[in-house]
């Protein structure tokens, strides 16, 4: 078989010239062509729909597609914290080149330079781009926009509108979004589900979809497919994401051809609402932000984690001197404020060792009580209001009086479909932007950058790489979803409709779920070794095999069928896990999110083989039963030299 | 404290737009005070289907409050019986053992129900789509800092703007006016200066395209602000018609 390679297409020069240089040389098509062109976007959150507005704007023909009622609900309404940029407005050393850095650095160098730097370079143009749109940030008593600050980052760079940021981000992208639809660029789908991609001599030319609402398939052509999916953190059941967020777009891009990268980069998120019940359909995030003001702890005695958990004592009547501020204490230089992956393990670490807290004991302080004193009730709850509300509601306590209770939680995925520096797949014709591809968080993404990676892939990268691939387009005629290939697309999807519905076994497509989640999380988790991945690609298989032999979905084919929708993506979620087992067990390294206990330092940090695993893994589906095959893209350190992170000092 | 009731759960059922619809009662046992509404829903939907029963359909998708895909009507409240939050917040320590809890779609001309629980809300989309934006191309726009603005301002900016387009103050009007959410949106642009421009025109086409869809007229009765689990305040709707008026008089 001959060996495959990958070439990401990194322009020539200088890494702050790449872009620009990027950008002086490439094809552009012209206003009359553009018309002519029509272009599938996947997906309205902060990538798909910033990616759709501007493409309408350019004058291009735009399908815009997503699974909710209104583009408005993408799964980024829910972003809290806020948006990084290198503005410097606080002055406080901030630059494109520091921003890189920190973004590099906290992907425990495992993203690609130049992309990077791209990213770091065009996030001042998204802050100007969301004000001009009327979107509400935070401002100074003198007008100007504030900056608050986020883990992994020295300066304050975090823009943020109160902890709504990815509402008000996500609602200015819906209010372009909703122009274009009105001037009739952007035809919108909503309700709808892609459940293929259809290519032709082999370029990515339409997808079929499924109506939800009348549960009829149809087919769709154009001449770019653009994927803004979003991430596949759900694979694990209980996650913060959104209940509808899901990776089959990412699968059924790998299953013709795409590679899929990464796929064990995920993200555990410190600060989430520990879990409470069997019954529990998701977890909660609390905003990163809270780590700005709140500290985290946990008892230094184990007999007071006992008392504690019995409900015999309360946080509050433990003296300062008892308390273990384990983060401040670790990692002196960045206390609170490590990266995400440093935090998780840390208070998995003092859990795992019996100092936890809450009725599970898989639970850590985190504590308002000393920036109460110092700030004031009030200034507290201006910053952190809606997220104190949002905490009370759901545990029925008050974090103004007793420190929250935090563990953590799958958040984000750093993996995804594979794209060069023009954000293509390996399937010409193919994009993927935001959270569905794999490009610019390495192994660990920073808080406030998905926000910023997303928006600036859908108003700023892609708007111009995707020309580039459609100059060459222009003379291919719409082509007619009577096509073969769209047949056969449609009726491979028919078929397995069919298939699933005439099942009719005896397990929920819930439960079938909920049993792959745990199986996640309890090896591929926030630690994995050779033995637990060993463990979960066996039991996957069991799960499979469980699914396809006795899940039971009620209903019709032909109308709304909500345990249908879920079933194909659980289907999915399946092949999702084995991937990232798969890939975990290959990565015989730590870094960032990925945690081989195999791997560590004497501390207990993170241990990366850069001689070894300087590569983006890339699986390439081979075919079903098939084992995949492991493409590598080596990644070059030009530009920066490689460190062990260092969070102390 | 984590107690369990027992509780009846009165649900609008409706296969599907044209289908008529009524109410069906299940009981529902042994539910945990501290699970939300949402997956007392689950729970329910879970029995059905071991009973090879089809589940309720209810929309839902973030499940804390933000993206304003939950709905219902439960008790006779839009977003149920609490204060300030959404269906998705709720959880069952505000119910009683024994109660009987009753669960209905929003009711309202512009919402068509879909299945069950699930409306059509499209027309708060085509709202947006009038007027609901500030008219700027991406790329060319000056620096962020360019132009202040007062934070009293931008916070009051950002009130209008926590709106999640849920659709409660339409269901909750007795005239079915959209008028809470059409006039959040419009005040919150009206108040910056990047969408101060076009404030009167903005007004104009989408109060234009409210009436367009069917929603009623607004006549101050103060049930969307008691409902809307964002506490949109109606003196956006004073803002509103401050704007309104004014494009009316440049006609
Ligand atoms: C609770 C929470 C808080 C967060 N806070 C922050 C933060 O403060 N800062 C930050 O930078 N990041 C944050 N993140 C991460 C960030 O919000 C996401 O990574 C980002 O919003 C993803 O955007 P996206 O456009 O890629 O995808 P999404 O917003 O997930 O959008 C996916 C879209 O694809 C559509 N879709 C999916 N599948 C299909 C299909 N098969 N057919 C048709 N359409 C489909 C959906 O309908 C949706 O429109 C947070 C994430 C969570 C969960
Ligand atoms: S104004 Fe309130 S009730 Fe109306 S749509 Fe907005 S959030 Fe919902
Ligand atoms: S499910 Fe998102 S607001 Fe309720």
């Amino acid at each position: 078989m001959a060996k495959t390679t990958i070439d990401a297409k990194i322009p020539q020069g200088p890494l702050s010239e790449k872009w620009s240089n990027y950008k002086a040389h490439q094809k552009l098509v012209n206003p009359a062509n553009k018309r002519r062109l029509d272009i599938i976007v996947v997906g309205t959150g902060l990538a798909g729909a910033s990616a759709a507005a501007s493409l309408g704007e350019l004058g291009f023909n735009v399908l815009n597609f997503c699974i909710q009622d209104s583009p408005r609900r993408a799964h980024s309404i829910a972003a809290q914290g806020g948006i990084n940029a290198a503005k410097n407005y606080p002055n406080d050393g901030d630059s494109v080149y520091r921003l890189f850095y920190d973004t590099l650095k906290g992907g425990d160098y495992r993203a690609r330079e130049a992309n990077v730097y791209r990213l770091a370079e065009v996030s001042n143009s998204i802050i100007d781009q969301c004000v001009a749109q009327g979107v509400p940030f935070a401002r100074e008593y003198g007008g100007l926009l504030d900056n608050r600050s986020f883990g992994g980052a020295q300066v304050s760079r975090t823009f943020y509108a109160k902890g709504q940021t990815g509402q008000q981000l996500l609602l200015g992208a819906y209010s372009a979004l909703s122009r274009q639809i009105a001037k009739g660029t952007v035809k919108m789908y909503s309700r709808y589900e892609m459940l293929d991609v259809v290519i032709i001599e082999g370029k990515a030319r339409g997808i079929i979809a499924r109506n939800l609402v009348t549960g009829a398939i149809e087919r769709f052509f154009a001449h770019a497919v653009v994927i803004a999916t979003g991430g596949y953190g759900n694979a694990f059941f209980l996650s913060t994401n959104a209940m509808g967020s899901n990776g089959s777009v990412a699968i059924q891009a790998y299953k013709k051809g795409a590679y899929f990268a990464n796929p064990c980069f995920a993200q555990i998120h410190p600060t989430c609402i520990p879990v409470h019940g069997e019954f529990q359909s998701k977890l909660t995030l609390m905003s990163e932000s809270l780590r700005n003001d709140g500290r985290i702890w946990v008892p230094k005695k184990k007999q007071d984690a006992e008392a504690i958990r019995a409900g015999k004592l309360k946080p509050t009547q433990l003296a300062e001197d008892d308390r273990d501020y384990y983060l401040e204490r670790r990692y002196p230089a960045f206390g609170n404020l490590v990266p995400r992956d440093v935090a998780s393990r840390a208070a998995k670490e003092r859990c795992d060792a019996g100092f936890g807290v809450g009725a599970t004991g898989l639970a850590v302080y985190l504590d308002f009580s000393s920036s109460i004193e110092r700030l004031g009730k009030s200034v507290v709850a201006e910053r952190y209001g809606n997220l104190f509300q949002m905490y009370e509601k759901i545990v029925d306590d008050n974090p103004y009086e007793t420190p929250m209770m935090i563990y953590p939680a799958i958040h984000y995925t750093m993996g995804g479909i594979w794209v060069d520096y023009e954000l293509q797949t390996s399937i010409p014709g193919l994009f993927a932007i935001g959270e569905a591809n794999f490009s610019d968080h390495g192994a660990n993404r920073l808080g406030a950058s998905a926000l910023m990676q997303g928006l600036a892939d859908g108003y700023f990268v892609l708007p111009y790489t995707i020309q580039n691939y459609l100059a060459d387009q222009i003379r291919v005629p719409r082509i007619s979803t009577d096509a073969p290939e769209f047949v056969e697309a449609e009726n491979a999807i028919n078929d397995k409709i069919k298939r699933l519905l005439a099942i009719q076994g005896n397990r929920s497509v819930d439960s079938l779920h909920k049993e792959l989640g745990l199986v996640m999380w309890d090896n591929v988790g926030m630690g994995r070794t050779k033995d637990s991945l060993e463990k979960a690609l066996a039991r996957i298989q069991e799960i499979r095999n469980e699914f396809w032999s006795n899940v039971f979905i009620p209903g019709e084919e032909n109308a709304m069928n909500v345990e249908l929708e879920k079933a194909i993506r659980v289907a999915d979620f399946i092949e999702i896990g084995e991937l990232m087992a798969r890939d975990s067990l290959d990565r015989e390294e730590s870094c960032g999110g990925h945690f081989r206990e195999e791997y560590q330092t004497e501390e207990g940090e993170a241990l990366r083989h850069d001689d070894k695993y300087s590569y983006a893994s890339c699986w390439k589906f081979v075919a079903e039963g098939k084992a995949p095959e492991l493409v590598k893209e080596m990644l070059d350190y030009e530009f920066v030299q490689r460190q062990q992170r260092n969070y102390k000092s | 404290m984590e107690k369990s009731i027992n509780i009846t759960v009165k649900v609008w059922r409706q296969k599907n737009a044209k289908a008529k619809g009524a109410f069906v009662s299940y009981k529902l046992d042994g539910v945990s005070t501290d699970s939300s509404f949402l997956e007392m829903l689950d729970i329910l939907n879970e029995k059905l289907i071991s009973e090879r029963q089809e589940p309720i359909a209810f929309d839902h998708d973030c499940r804390e409050g933000i993206c304003g895909m939950c709905s219902l009507y439960i008790n006779g409240h839009p977003h149920g019986p609490d204060d300030d939050i959404t269906t998705c917040q709720l959880h069952m320590r505000k119910f009683k053992d024994g109660e009987t809890v009753t669960v209905e779609p929003w009711r309202s001309n512009a919402f068509p129900v879909i299945k069950d629980l699930m409306v059509n809300r499209k027309a708060y989309d085509e709202i947006i789509q009038a007027g609901g934006y500030v008219s700027v191309n991406t790329g060319g726009i000056p620096d962020a800092n360019a132009i202040p603005i007062g934070k009293p301002i931008a916070d009051e900016a950002m009130d209008a703007a926590s709106c999640i387009g849920c659709g409660a103050c339409a269901a909750a009007c007795k005239n079915g006016s959209a008028m809470l959410f059409v006039a959040a949106k419009v005040s919150q642009l009206a108040l910056l200066p990047q969408g101060k421009v076009e404030a009167a025109t903005r007004a104009k086409a989408m109060v234009a395209k409210m009436d367009e869809l069917g929603f009623g007229n607004c006549t101050n009765t103060g049930a969307c602000e008691a409902e809307c689990p964002k506490s949109i305040s109606i003196a956006h709707i004073a803002r509103l018609n401050r704007e309104f008026l004014c494009a009316k008089f440049k006609d």
